[in-house]
């Protein structure tokens, strides 16, 4: 895909289907812009994002994900996000320690009304992985073009 | 593998701006299953419907997909169009290409690119997509209120009147709120007690409506038409059936020094107590925090004097279970503390009163009879001054930002009510703005200023300083733009309202959402005004926001309505998109079962074949459908993988994600 | 100590108490001791074995012995124990199936540290106190025992037995600072591209036999994803680095907070990977982000991944915490 010699990072976005995405809705309503890198994939909460879909999106080239839920509190199922958000902590903390880029994965909370922090979250995400270049440690090799 | 249509929505220019619907359609075209790909103006429209109909028709198509705007939109329509064609309606998927895609990108070449990855997810996905039914689950035809007010009064009735039976959990000894203490109403100056408390009295008569009196929620379980309750009936150590509420314990105990909530402390009730005379229930409740009885043992004269027998001091708190089909919340506001208020003097001054409190100084059934007198020394003040907006459209942390939309009105009110019972007195009232946007509401504020010649000043106090017997404000005129003093009787505080405290609480047992201000969020600003995102619960009076008395009555009747549509229901559609369990893998060890936050999860052994014709028998999950709401936490705290959510699989997810990532 | 377990054993069978015994025997070699289940006092006398090579945790091996008719004894060590009480917490035991005979432990020994400390050809190894007593083709040898044991025994997190119906011995207590977590801890400290390098180092030596996994005993599940082609992660062969990478770490994750840390993993390892590492460093990240919790200790307190509180730190600790950023 890489055309030109600037690096364009794939980013794997999940959002709950009831904040976040929600949320991602109002920064397109608002006509907010974020790199085009950054797919969404809708999700019913945070907490039914598996480690599994993480390191899967690694190991077919994804440079970053990110996980977007309900802010703690706020959940649509009152406790999801908070499940999510201790498996998380504990494999990102896990991925630290296996020597892998700590900025290539990422929690955000977004809730409905945030268009706009969805956007900035974005942009400064892609900035972040655009700098620490191709994710090399965790994909696949097998997978490439 | 599914013979997949692909639709590619222009959505006028919206969508067909910035991206190439073409290139999109033909790129779809030749992606692996799909044998049919078109793009038209409106998707969404009659002749869009009817050409996605057609096609799942004349091509035998077993998923569609829709690149169009996000599925927040219309996967409902969609569904429907796939259903009338005769396909499952949870063939169908979306790839959201307006708000995610064409909206946020300028650039045509990129937008198409990503529409065209967004596409083959959705494709990826849809391969995988299995037809599910909805199930249905029953509706328990009752209604819980929280809350017994004029909001939870009105709601109680309009439901009680439709034929449903509802119960009112109050946590105070008497239903009736905060329209109990006021005296008269704006902007009819009608006698609030002459309104509410024959309201009261049909609900304590109206057969369908039970009264939990000084009773809280404890903890609410399940979902919408199917909710299940613990509420706490405080023990009042007084027989609430046996009780005749005549008043002689209250006036025989010996404990008089208990400061009288109900006057907010203006003067003192006894440790036995009925809040005021036409309260309902009209039973009397010994305070647990005063009663000699009940602290050292010694006492008694309660009992000795009942001749009903009602007293009984080893009453225990009630639990009560019950059913709910739908559930209203109707806590209420509270004013502001004003312990931040240094510079009105509110805690140095017993002159220096909120505007509740001046209700009850001015209300025949208050401590001074309704003759008005300061509370210091009971002399009549001449010069009143009342200062607008204490802590609403406030910055400081202290305060609200919000405004909070009554105390204009009331404040008229009591300037005006003044003037005409004492002729001899000065009225200034400071605001920052006078808000009269009501029915009536100017024309009353209007007569305030020139019939009854109260002063109204635009600007804030400054300060307030107690000094012989003299309350001296300082404050700035800001259209003469002067400075002001006036030796003031009596300064009189529009305190902000918020929401009550226990609101907090009970929206996270109901898993409602709040604002910051914690007032309940509505599930949508303008649309859907009494209800909460959470199916099944419903918003009355300012719990939700600021509101005055016909308002919250109009809200309170909009959200019986509300409940008794979904009462008169039979049945409810199940979201069909819940977690299953697979027997033949799942190790019955629990991990789901701790996560789910429903309780939809339960365990059985059940025999499985084992190895040389034996039989097993094995713990393993299974899920209510009806109960589980397809959170997918237990999906991912099954480690063997045997719980997998319809919809949402982990096949389908892991397709996605490839798709993206190829 | 190996006579007074025979001796249990018998004793557990003949008086009608169980109708088997799960214990070891010598497998391949005389230091390879595997678990076995005996059903007579003459299988008893000639093939049960107890010794400083017993390290096998067989809690595990009741998931399907509990399962069976009648009554299994089982002898565990105090790590044993954990494993033990974390199965009957979900469910995987059946508890009034299995009679429990805790024994008492000080520690096992690994023929390999036997082999670094100079013995060749070794025959056998006996224990006498604090003294090994080794018989090797080039005539017999005396060691230390303390220094032919185990890594996993010298940091040992606790010499008490937490389940057991009777017991042999006396058991000992938690171990406070055990020092289990010092190499986690030295890992932590390492820049990343340190950490990475050694990680790739041993994780690259995996060959996929699946040893880690058959042990473990928080590894029972009916099925496995790796081996259910329906999880979309099912992997046959190791074929290239992140292959077994994502194996590790989707294994390390999926028994974290439910792993006792009894080291099993580790020790089966044909390739000697330090696979507790893994673990340990889920166990150190939630005892300091979620409170102290060891599994297995009580049948009752939520696993930490099953729990949570409205003051949990946010994942963005990961960044402020640990190693040296590259």
């Amino acid at each position: 895909m890489q055309v030109n010699n600037e690096f364009k990072p794939t980013i794997v976005a999940f959002c709950c289907n009831w904040c976040s995405y929600a949320g991602a809705d109002l920064s397109g309503t608002n006509r907010l812009n974020y790199p085009a890198n950054v797919k969404i994939i809708r999700v019913p909460c945070s907490c039914r994002v598996n480690p599994m879909f993480i390191l899967r999106a690694f190991q077919r080239g994804a440079d970053g994900v990110i996980i977007c839920g309900c802010h703690p509190g706020d959940c649509h199922y009152t406790t999801g996000n908070y499940y999510a958000r201790r498996r998380m902590t504990l494999l990102f903390s896990m991925l630290d320690y296996l020597g892998i880029e700590k900025g290539r994965t990422r929690v955000e909370w977004v809730s409905a009304a945030e268009g706009a922090k969805f956007a900035a979250t974005m942009n400064e995400f892609v900035e972040t992985v655009t700098k620490l270049g191709e994710n090399k440690r965790l994909e696949d090799l097998r997978c490439k073009n | 593998m599914q013979r997949i249509g692909v639709f590619v929505c222009w959505c006028g220019t919206n969508i067909a701006a910035t991206v190439d619907v073409k290139a999109v359609a033909e790129a779809l075209g030749k992606e692996p299953g799909v044998v049919f790909a078109t793009d038209y103006q409106y998707m969404c429209s009659q002749a869009g419907q009817d050409m996605i109909r057609d096609a799942i028709q004349e091509h035998n198509l077993g998923g569609v997909v829709i690149c169009s705007c996000s599925p927040r939109m219309h996967e409902t329509t969609f569904r429907k169009t796939a259903e009338k064609a005769g396909l499952n309606p949870y063939m169908v998927e979306i790839a959201n290409i307006r708000e995610q895609c064409s909206w946020i990108h300028k650039d045509m070449p990129t937008a198409t690119e990503k529409a065209i990855i967004l596409g083959r997810a959705a494709i990826a996905k849809v391969h995988l997509n299995a037809p599910l039914t909805a199930g249905e689950s029953p509706v328990t035809k009752r209604a819980l209120v929280i809350g017994g007010g004029i909001a939870g009064i009105q709601t109680a009735l309009d439901i009680a009147d439709a034929g449903f039976p509802v119960d009112i959990v109050e946590k105070k000894p008497t239903i009736g709120g905060k329209m109990t203490q006021i005296d008269k109403t704006f902007p009819t100056l009608d006698c609030a007690a002459c309104i509410l408390t024959p309201k009261m009295v049909e609900a304590a008569q109206n057969e369908n409506i039970r009264i939990f009196s000084y009773s809280e929620v404890d903890s609410v379980k399940g979902f919408v038409g199917n909710f299940h309750a613990t509420i706490r009936r405080k023990a009042r150590y007084v027989k609430e059936d046996v009780c005749t509420g005549c008043g002689l314990c209250t006036e025989k105990c010996p404990q008089k020094k208990v400061p009288n909530e109900f006057n907010l402390g203006l003067d003192n009730r006894r440790a036995i107590y009925i809040p005021f005379a036409q309260a309902v229930p009209k039973v009397a409740t010994i305070d647990p925090n005063y009663c000699t009885m009940l602290k050292s043992g010694k006492c008694g004269v309660c009992a000795k004097v009942c001749t009903a027998g009602a007293i009984d001091y080893k009453q225990k708190d009630e639990l009560i279970e019950e059913d709910y089909g739908a559930i209203v919340v109707a806590t209420g506001f509270n004013p502001i503390k004003l312990d931040h208020y240094d510079e009105y003097a509110y805690s140095q001054s017993p002159d220096v009163v909120t505007s509740l409190e001046f209700e009850r100084l001015m209300n025949a059934a208050g401590p001074t009879a309704g003759t008005l007198l300061r509370p210091s020394d009971g002399e009549h003040p001449h010069t009143l001054v009342f200062v607008q907006c204490v802590g609403s459209r406030e910055t400081r942390d202290c305060g609200k930002p919000y405004c909070s939309k009554i105390c204009c009105m009331y404040t008229a009110k009591h300037a005006m009510l003044c003037r005409e019972k004492y002729p001899d007195t000065e009225v200034y009232v400071f605001y920052i703005d006078v808000r009269t946007p009501g029915k009536n509401f100017d024309e009353f504020y209007r007569r305030a200023v020139e019939e009854y010649g109260v002063h109204y000043i635009k600007g804030m106090v400054g300060k307030v300083v107690p000094e012989n017997g003299k309350l001296k404000v300082q404050a700035s005129d800001l259209l003469s733009n002067e400075q002001i003093h006036i030796d003031a009787d009596m300064v009189i505080l529009a305190a902000a309202i918020e929401p009550d405290e226990s609101a907090r609480s009970i929206a996270t047992m109901l898993t409602a959402s709040m604002d910051t201000n914690d007032f309940f969020t509505e599930a949508h600003p303008k649309l859907r005004p009494v209800e909460s995102p959470t199916a099944g619960i419903f918003l009355s009076g300012v719990c939700q926001g600021p509101k005055d008395i016909p308002e919250t009555v109009a809200q309170a009747g909009a959200a019986a309505s509300k409940v008794i549509g979904l009462l008169a229901k039979d049945h409810l559609m199940c979201n069909p998109c819940v977690a299953e369990a697979n027997e033949l893998m799942c190790n019955g060890c629990s991990s789901c079962e701790k996560v789910c936050p429903y309780g939809a999860i339960t365990y059985s052994d059940k025999e499985f074949p084992g190895p040389n014709r034996t039989r097993v028998l094995r713990r393993v999950a299974s899920v209510n459908p009806a109960v589980c709401q397809g959170c997918g936490a237990c999906t991912v705290a099954c480690p063997s993988g045997a719980m997998d959510l319809k919809g949402f699989s982990t096949s389908q997810i892991m397709a996605e994600v490839d798709a993206i990532c190829k | 100590m190996q006579e007074l377990i025979k001796a249990k054993a018998i004793e557990l069978l003949e008086n009608g108490t169980v109708d088997r015994v799960l214990g070891w025997k010598t497998g391949e070699f005389f230091y390879d001791l595997t678990p076995a289940v005996f059903t007579s006092r003459e299988e008893i006398e000639k093939d049960f074995v107890y010794s400083v090579f017993s390290g096998a945790n067989l809690s595990k091996y009741l998931v399907k012995e509990s399962r069976k008719d009648g009554k299994v004894a089982a002898f565990l060590k105090p790590c044993d124990t954990y494993s033990f009480n974390q199965l009957l917490k979900e469910h995987r035991i059946w508890r009034d199936h299995v009679h429990v005979v805790g024994i008492a432990c000080d520690g096992m020994c690994d023929m390999e540290k036997i082999r670094a400390y100079g013995a060749k050809g070794v025959l056998s190894v006996e224990r006498d106190g604090d003294t090994l007593k080794l018989e090797t083709l080039y005539g017999p040898m005396t060691m230390n025992k303390a220094d032919a044991e185990a890594e996993r025994c010298i940091c040992c997190k606790s010499r008490k037995l937490v389940a057991y119906d009777e017991k042999i011995g006396e058991d000992g207590d938690v171990i406070e600072n055990s020092g289990r977590f010092d190499m986690v801890a030295k890992l932590e400290a390492m820049t990343p591209d340190e950490r990475y390098a050694f990680w790739q180092g041993e994780l690259s030596k995996c060959i996929r036999c699946n040893a880690c996994r058959n042990v473990c005993p928080a590894c029972t599940c009916e099925k496995c994803v790796f081996d259910n082609p329906k999880s979309g992660i099912a992997q046959k062969a190791a074929v290239n680095s992140f292959e077994e990478s994502m194996y590790h770490i989707i294994r390390a994750f999926h028994v974290a907070s439910r792993c006792t840390d009894c080291g099993e993993c580790s020790r089966v390892c044909p390739q000697n990977i330090p696979l507790h590492l893994l673990n340990r460093k889920f166990i150190k990240d939630i005892n300091e982000l979620y409170g102290e919790y060891q599994s297995g200790a009580d049948l009752e307190t939520r696993p930490p991944l099953m729990n949570f509180t409205q003051e949990d730190c946010e994942p963005s600790v990961v960044y402020e915490r640990g190693g040296k950023q590259a």
